[in-house]
């Protein structure tokens, strides 16, 4: 048969279906402990496990805040972690209509012979870690594979390396219960234009989902994150019109209906810029047969993390702040946000060169 | 940049839209000599040029058809012709609103090594032929690409060759000014049920929009000639919904949305099953970005040949006929066929023949 039909293959199209609902989007908390680490740095924490707790309950119990939301990416630990009153994060999430997902990628390696390319890592027992996951709550899970351009980048070798890794994940994740989210990650790094951008995505595309049809996974019951279509980090920016024509373009291009939801990454936008990019995607007047949403890490959690720094007393503010993110993205998913949550932290360009998750 | 940008970039776009209107479809009046004569030979006409012409005068001339049809597939001997009033069929066709095509492969050959399976040719000096044919007022091209359903069919290498030559072919067409027609027809033949036609359906347009993409074809500029997703020629038949729903599976698991239109070849369906199963692809609830159409050869020239005859005095009956199946499948692009267009006698009847070769 083309679809692996197994026996999740019903489980597994409502809730990709529901992850894709208009209005809702997912929440990237899986930053692992390194990564997580950087963060609280930043806002001068320290990286222990308490306060990687405490983080995740601030953004989880923010009155309000889970409407907004169909599902949240975690890291394996926070998977098991709980409230300070005791309470599982899992059922927290599930009492709210949101979906737990869970990072199952081993993060990346670089190839050799070619000039920093990357494939990721992760495949080995993945089946038996995706059962346990599915035993702890989670529903679907996410990989990361990520590309650069340059001169002869990306290669054929990445794009085939990193588009046969993906496919393998999202079998196996079927196979044991959840949806893949299929993660393929150019980097915005580089001097080169938006049209090549373009190029490059719609090239990196045609590749996954031939990967994901050579490996029969069910396309109705995964998700796609790719980035948007934009000019290089050390290029001219421009409108969202042009970033929202561009993107759907090269999706409609190369993303079969079958899909049913595509829930961009943020890369190194501003919160405000990614909102606003996913807003102009959502009232293009094309056709458009999949949902456009958010799966947005540093831009639905910045401000917050700012505003937090780490002080219990600054919690409210900070579930506000937040609050606020998650309405306005939620807005962009319809077509409906008005730019009013813009200004200062909210502003602030999140790209960090040659970033490493 | 991934597709090529030709300078007929913005026409091809419109071409192909166009040949996409709801409402309307493609007449396949491309038969070569020989395959004509097959036809002619069956009503007891002989194939010369006189006749052959007469036949496709008979069509393009039919009162009122040619509003159900945005493009017409032609041979290359027809593209020339004229009615017999002097007036170029390309005209005729232009006048009526419908966009003139020209079958450019040069048939199939056997793959060595394979179980009886094919590739197609014509790639050769391509280009200059599709200039040629652009300024004779051709708009869009077509190119058969044939596989077959086996215990080891379709080969990988089947699967890639064929792909490969209609990207091609496609890149080609679209230097060149016209719309390429990627056809990719897996054959009816056989004791497989509609789950294995499913499968390879899915697993041959996949490789096809992956080699199209390879060969920076534009998508936009492009239509699909599949067929329909149904059970093989010896297997029990299904019933029009269930047809449907296994197509527009197919279709939403491969084909990008920005590929403005997918018109159905008919195989060997009888015109009135063929109608049938379009009008329920189109009445089915869900996702359907390309509009579903026709690209018929016998499954609209069937019964209008029969009533023809070869006879000047049946031309006005066979020319009724003939406005029957296309205002039907019209409808049925529109979902609103009601199953009751009058049947002229064969127009039920199946056209399979076994291991056809076109």
């Amino acid at each position: 048969m083309s679809a692996f039909v197994g026996k999740y293959a019903d489980e597994l199209i409502k809730t990709a279906k529901y992850i894709a609902t208009p209005g809702k989007g997912i929440l990237a908390a899986d930053e692992s402990t390194g990564t997580i680490g950087k963060r609280l740095a930043s806002i001068n924490v320290e990286n222990i496990e308490s306060n990687r707790q405490a983080l995740r309950e601030l953004l989880f119990t923010a009155p309000d805040a889970l409407q907004f939301l169909s599902g949240v990416i975690l890291f394996e630990e926070t998977l098991y972690q709980k409230t300070a009153s005791g309470k599982p994060f899992v059922e927290v999430l599930e009492e709210n209509g949101v979906v737990p997902g869970i990072k199952v990628d081993k993060g990346i390696v670089e190839l050799a012979g070619t000039n920093g390319e990357t494939t990721t890592q992760g495949l080995d027992s993945l089946g038996t870690r995706c059962a346990q996951y599915y035993k702890a709550g989670a529903r679907f899970a996410k990989w990361r594979a990520v590309l650069k351009i340059g001169p002869t980048e990306p290669s054929e070798l990445s794009i085939q390396q990193n588009a046969q890794g993906l496919a393998r994940y999202a079998i196996i994740c079927q196979e044991n219960g959840l949806v893949p989210i299929v993660e393929p990650e150019i980097l915005t790094d580089g001097p080169h234009d938006i049209a090549k951008c373009a190029a490059v995505t719609e090239t990196v595309l045609a590749a996954v989902y031939k990967a994901l049809n050579d490996h029969h996974v069910l396309l109705e019951g995964t998700l796609l994150k790719p980035n948007m279509v934009t000019p290089g980090s050390d290029s001219p920016k421009v409108p969202p019109q042009v970033v929202a024509e561009h993107t759907v373009t090269a999706l409609r291009r190369t993303v079969p209906a079958a899909v049913p939801g595509i829930v961009f990454l943020s890369g190194g936008q501003s919160e405000e810029e990614a909102t606003l990019n996913l807003n102009a995607m959502n009232k293009l007047e094309v056709l458009k047969p999949w949902t456009l949403s958010f799966s947005f890490g540093r831009a639905l959690q910045q401000s917050t993390l700012k505003t937090w720094g780490g002080q219990k007393e600054n919690v409210a503010k900070a579930q506000a702040v937040f609050l606020a993110r998650c309405k306005a993205n939620s807005a962009a998913t319809l077509g409906k946000y008005s730019g009013t949550s813009a200004g200062g932290l909210a502003s602030e360009s999140l790209f960090v060169k040659d970033y490493k998750y | 940049m991934s597709h090529f940008k030709s300078k007929f970039h913005d026409e091809l776009i419109a071409n192909a839209a166009y040949i996409g209107t709801p409402g309307k479809g493609i007449l396949a009046a491309d038969e070569s000599t020989g395959t004509i004569g097959k036809r002619l030979a069956s009503i007891n006409v002989e194939n010369v040029e006189s006749n052959r012409r007469a036949l496709r005068e008979l069509l393009f001339t039919t009162p009122g058809a040619l509003q159900c049809i945005s493009g017409v597939i032609l041979f290359e001997e027809t593209l020339y012709q004229k009615t017999a009033a002097g007036k170029p069929f390309v005209d005729v066709l232009k006048e009526g609103g419908v966009l003139p095509g020209i079958k450019v492969d040069k048939g199939t050959v056997e793959l060595a090594g394979t179980n009886g399976e094919t590739t197609t040719q014509g790639l050769d000096g391509l280009a200059q032929r599709c200039q040629k044919y652009y300024e004779a007022g051709a708009r869009f091209a077509k190119w058969r690409a044939v596989l077959k359903i086996g215990p080891t069919e379709p080969s990988e290498l089947a699967i890639h060759e064929n792909a490969y030559g209609l990207a091609r072919y496609a890149a080609i067409c679209q230097e060149n000014g016209l719309v390429p027609i990627v056809e990719p027809e897996i054959l009816v033949d056989g004791t497989h049920d509609i789950n294995k036609c499913a499968a390879v359906t899915e697993r041959v347009l996949a490789a096809c929009y992956k080699a199209l993409n390879d060969h920076h074809v534009l998508l936009e500029g492009t239509l699909l000639k599949p067929n329909m997703v149904t059970p093989g020629s010896e297997a029990p038949k299904v019933s029009p919904e269930v047809i449907a729903e296994h197509t527009v599976r197919a279709l939403l698991r491969t084909v990008p949305s920005a590929v403005p239109a997918v018109v159905f070849l008919s195989g060997g369906q009888s015109e009135e099953e063929a109608t049938l199963n379009l009008n329920a692809m189109n009445k089915l609830k869900g996702k359907k970005p390309w509009s579903l159409s026709f690209s018929f050869g016998r499954a609209l020239q069937q019964s209008t040949l029969k009533a023809w005859s070869g006879k000047e005095e049946n031309v006005k009956k066979a020319q009724e006929a003939f406005l029957t199946r296309c205002k039907a499948n019209s409808e049925a692009t529109l979902g609103t066929y009601k199953g009751d267009a009058k049947l002229g006698a064969g127009a039920a009847e199946s056209l399979h023949v076994k291991d056809y070769k076109y």
